[in-house]
């Protein structure tokens, strides 16, 4: 059926009116975030023998990239569909249209894979262009962190769509994407945590992202715990769906 | 003439409960093709609730309901396909354009982009905003968005048009402009079912009404057919100054059928306002008088003991 195409199309109207600053950021971030980390913190970190036995921007590029696919993914499922409920009310519009909670579940989720898709192509084109893609294979990072975005994207529209207040996504940023941006392998392997944080860690869908894109660009991927991060990450992404459907069918159709 | 038309809308003891609460309370009700019909009710009296249920996008708890003789649970699709919809809070975009607006909206219902385009510039004709299509619904006035959401209602060609609480939050010159838009649907055939709290929105669009309260459907009629039943042909209306007197009707000469006291005034209720207005200044001294016809807002009062508009 093409019914989530059709709430799809909603997203992508939005996005012409923002699609210049989108592009724009999508190339101006990766390269300040690769310059100041890989090259410059780089420096530091590589001096002497480098303990990660590989240049710091190769570590932590792709890892950086799996971030991107987070972020996007909780931007994008926060507000904006608090604001579809809450001010646009256009999921209102759209169910009073043939269009189901289904569809309109999956028309988002969609758009938000559509995003993290661009963006980090990008973001693979400038890791890339800064000479550290060492494989082939690190194509494969884009839909790895496609992936990543969906074991976002769901479980937090989930909880946005029952949000009865903002500042529940300050929670969600703070108690949450933060943290886990900085202790899930990205700046460092998390081997060097104490070993309950670790398993902290290991808990996390961001850390199977990032080890799984690092591993594709560093072309040291293996099949079978490759194919156990991807496996952690179709996880969130499924039961994150189903909770949302289940949730949005909770907000809107009562 | 209207009772040979069939029935589009058919409740029998519908019912919609939250938790504890019962929003509305086995109503009955038919809605025949072509004609205007109302549901006229004070805020809360389970109007909005009622027409959520028409919508398909608030599942009965008990009772009857068939829209176009489907079953609004399992077949929510295909009725709401057929529907157009104008809702009491706007879900207009207020950063696409009001085109944009039309045909995001039309794309839901499967409708190509060429022929979208074609029936939002008539659409648009139609609401009197063509002038406008370019700009963003952010610059519009609440009439002119309330006059955009019902020509984005209308992208898909409904039988039904079903409107929530159409004119409220609007100045009188918006609320006449809806009006003369929804008269000309009505004249094109377009079955209109809406809610309001405005007894003249009911006495100027409606065939034939509901009057609810509290969940329930106290009365059912036309609006002329309504007045003539529950109240008299006219009213005089007394303000006083400081306290108001106590009111004796069976001293006014039998011209006085019902009275109602309201805390900024008192209704006489009588078939011949002129012979009761000196009466009623010589018993009563009142401040002001004035002498009107009977509408819904007293068949209102007379059912329920409240006025409809706090």
């Amino acid at each position: 059926m093409d019914f989530p195409l059709r709430a799809y199309g909603y997203y992508l109207a939005s996005y012409r009116r923002v699609w210049r600053g989108s592009v724009v950021s999508s190339v101006v971030n990766p390269v300040l975030y690769l310059t100041a980390l890989g090259v410059g913190l780089g420096t530091i970190v590589n001096r002497g023998r480098s303990p990660l036995g590989i240049p710091y921007l190769d570590f932590v590029a792709p890892g950086l990239m799996a971030a991107v696919a987070m972020q996007i993914a909780a931007n994008e499922c926060s507000w904006p569909v608090m604001a579809a409920v809450r001010w646009t009310r256009q999921y209102h519009a759209m169910l009073a249209t043939p269009l189901r909670a289904r569809d309109i579940v999956a028309g988002h989720q969609l758009w938000v894979a559509s995003r993290v898709a661009m963006s980090t192509t990008v973001y693979l084109v400038v890791i890339a262009a800064f000479g550290a893609v060492r494989s082939p294979l690190g194509i494969l990072a884009v839909p790895t962190a496609v992936l990543v975005g969906a074991a976002f994207s769901a479980p937090i529209a989930a909880l946005a769509v029952r949000a009865t207040r903002d500042s529940t996504f300050n929670a969600l940023f703070r108690f949450a994407i933060t943290p886990m941006f900085l202790f899930s392998g990205i700046f460092f392997p998390v081997a060097r945590m104490p070993s309950a944080l670790r398993v902290v860690a290991y808990l996390t869908p961001l850390w199977h992202g990032v080890n799984l894109c690092r591993n594709l660009t560093l072309g040291t991927a293996q099949l079978w715990p490759s194919l156990a991060n991807a496996g952690y990450l179709l996880l969130w992404a499924g039961a994150g769906l189903a909770v949302a459907l289940r949730a949005y069918r909770w907000r809107l159709v009562r | 003439m209207s009772s040979v038309e069939p029935t589009l809308i058919h409740a029998r003891g519908l019912v919609k409960r939250f938790g504890e609460l019962t929003a509305v309370d086995a109503v009955d009700f038919d809605v025949r093709r072509g004609e205007a019909f109302g549901f006229l009710g004070p805020n809360g009296a389970g109007k909005s609730s009622t027409m959520r249920m028409i919508g398909c996008v608030s599942p009965p708890t008990g009772g009857e309901l068939s829209i176009l003789g489907l079953d609004p649970v399992r077949d929510g699709t295909r009725i709401r396909a057929r529907l157009g919809v104008v809702p009491q809070e706007d879900t207009l975009d207020n950063e696409l354009t009001v085109r944009e607006n039309i045909v995001i909206y039309g794309r839901y219902f499967g409708l190509s982009r060429r022929e979208v385009r074609g029936r939002a510039e008539r659409l648009l004709e139609f609401v009197q905003l063509a002038e406008r299509a370019g700009d963003q619904v952010e610059q519009l006035s609440g009439g002119m968005k309330r006059r955009l959401t019902i020509a984005r209602a209308l992208v898909n060609d409904p039988e039904v048009l079903l409107l929530d609480e159409p004119t409220t939050g609007l100045d009188p010159q918006a609320r006449h402009a809806v009006w003369d838009r929804l008269f000309r649907l009505k004249q094109q055939g377009v079955t209109l079912v809406l809610t309001t709290h405005y007894m003249d929105e009911a006495e100027q669009l409606c065939d034939r009404l509901v009057i609810m309260d509290r969940g329930s459907i106290a009365e059912e009629g036309s609006p002329l057919e309504l007045i003539r039943r529950l109240s008299t042909r006219e009213v005089v209306e007394l303000r006083f100054e400081g306290e108001t007197p106590p009111v004796d009707a069976a001293r006014m000469n039998g011209l006085v059928a019902r009275t109602e006291v309201l805390p900024d005034r008192v209704l006489l209720y009588t078939d011949d306002g002129d012979a009761l207005v000196p009466v009623a200044h010589e018993q009563l001294h009142p401040q002001s008088v004035l002498v009107r016809r009977s509408t819904l807002e007293d068949v209102f009062l007379r059912l329920t003991g409240r006025t409809l508009v706090d």
